[in-house]
């Protein structure tokens, strides 16, 4: 293994457990959304998002010669290296729909950022991941202009102020600040300053974070080596 | 003997997992086939990443190699070498006729809400554009839900990716 190949799985690594632990948590409205439409989308989203980190597990496990379930499913909840935002469990509209598109806005950032990478095979693959996500973050937009018009903004207003510190702990360096601009510029109502704190940031984890993962690990634990 | 002529010819007849009126070769996901000797290397790239469809296509491509005595290798290519623009015009006519409207040729950008909320696309039953987008997401991850205005009736749109 080259000297750069733990930094660059690391950082497919991170954008995997991602997108896997908000598809878990995006599923979650799955039969319970407030209209069918969003019950549709939210599956549909969670669906893109596990698919993601499919994608992105195998090319890390082709990297460090691993197996991607393994990544998925066999690390303790400690070693994911999934930010907070991800983890938080919002049964609440507005605080989904804040989380979703913050994370989103993010996530664009740091996608544009991977298909400019020099590892071709990753390049590629944030290229095809870029075409999909195009319709979350319609979806996302969506919602907010749907949220700002009237007097539903002080409540989304709220919700974003306190996914923010969380939203911030996504990226990090340049991409948090481009992020920060694209939020600012988007929402000129909304303070987007401030740093995120030490539990907000990657390689915190929420309490949150546990009891998601006893339920997705569930069955590959008590059965080891199943297929299905 | 296998050969690349009559692979293509068997893939042509594997139809998609989810709407089965279209083949794998229809829907353009197959990139490339090597044959040398018995082995048979086929590269193909999902449609969308989390298509549920993907192994099942897999093994319907590798059974149909081996209906042919080859020895199927099917490879999953991530990349953005697909795109709906890749489906066929043959395609796209058994995507209409089975009540799919087919996707929009890919524009220079990414698609945009006004241009998906525009009546821009035709009913694939009485071919009005009189539409109007219900939802971005559908009953799986390539389609979009569309109403037409002039029959009344609910279709189903492929996504542009």
């Amino acid at each position: 293994m080259s000297a750069r190949a733990p930094s660059r799985s690391d950082a497919l690594l991170a954008a995997a457990d991602d997108e896997l632990i908000l598809g878990w948590r995006d599923s979650e409205w799955t039969g319970i959304a407030p209209s069918l439409e969003e019950d549709v989308a939210f599956s549909s989203i969670a669906q893109n998002e596990i698919g993601h980190a499919r994608a992105l597990y195998e090319l890390a496990a082709r990297e460090t010669g691993g197996d991607a379930d393994a990544l998925a499913f066999d690390r303790e909840p400690a070693e994911y290296r999934c930010c907070p935002l991800v983890e938080l469990r919002r049964l609440e509209w507005a605080d989904t729909i804040a989380r979703h598109w913050l994370y989103e806005t993010a996530d664009a950032v740091r996608i544009e950022h991977m298909t400019a990478s020099d590892w071709p095979e990753l390049a590629g693959l944030a290229r095809k991941i870029q075409r999909e996500e195009a319709y979350h973050r319609l979806h996302a937009d969506m919602w907010v202009d749907r949220l700002t018009g009237g007097e539903e903004r002080a409540r989304l207003a709220q919700a974003l102020q306190g996914a923010w510190p969380y939203a911030l702990g996504v990226l990090d360096g340049a991409l948090r600040e481009r992020f920060r601009e694209r939020v600012a510029a988007r929402l000129p109502w909304f303070d987007a300053g401030g740093d995120p704190g030490a539990e907000h940031a990657r390689g915190a984890h929420t309490v949150e974070l546990r009891p998601l993962w006893d339920e997705m690990t569930m069955v590959r634990r008590s059965v080891p080596g199943a297929q299905w | 003997m296998v050969t690349a002529e009559r692979v293509w010819a068997a893939l042509a007849e594997v139809p998609d997992p989810e709407i089965p009126v279209v083949s794998l070769v229809d829907l353009g996901v197959v990139r490339d086939v090597a044959v040398d000797g018995d082995r048979v290397t086929i590269e193909f790239t999902p449609t969308f990443l989390g298509c549920p469809a993907l192994e099942v296509m897999r093994t319907h491509m590798a059974e149909a190699v081996r209906s042919l005595g080859g020895e199927p290798d099917v490879r999953v290519v991530l990349d953005d070498s697909w795109s709906t623009d890749r489906i066929t015009r043959e395609g796209r006519a058994k995507l209409r006729e089975a009540g799919f409207a087919p996707p929009a040729p890919r524009a220079a950008g990414e698609p945009a809400l006004v241009q998906l909320q525009a009546n821009a696309f035709r009913c694939p039953y009485c071919g009005s554009s009189d539409t109007h987008l219900e939802n971005l997401f559908g009953p799986t991850p390539c389609r979009s839900i569309r109403y037409c205005d002039a029959c009344r009736q609910p279709f189903e749109q492929f996504k542009t990716l």
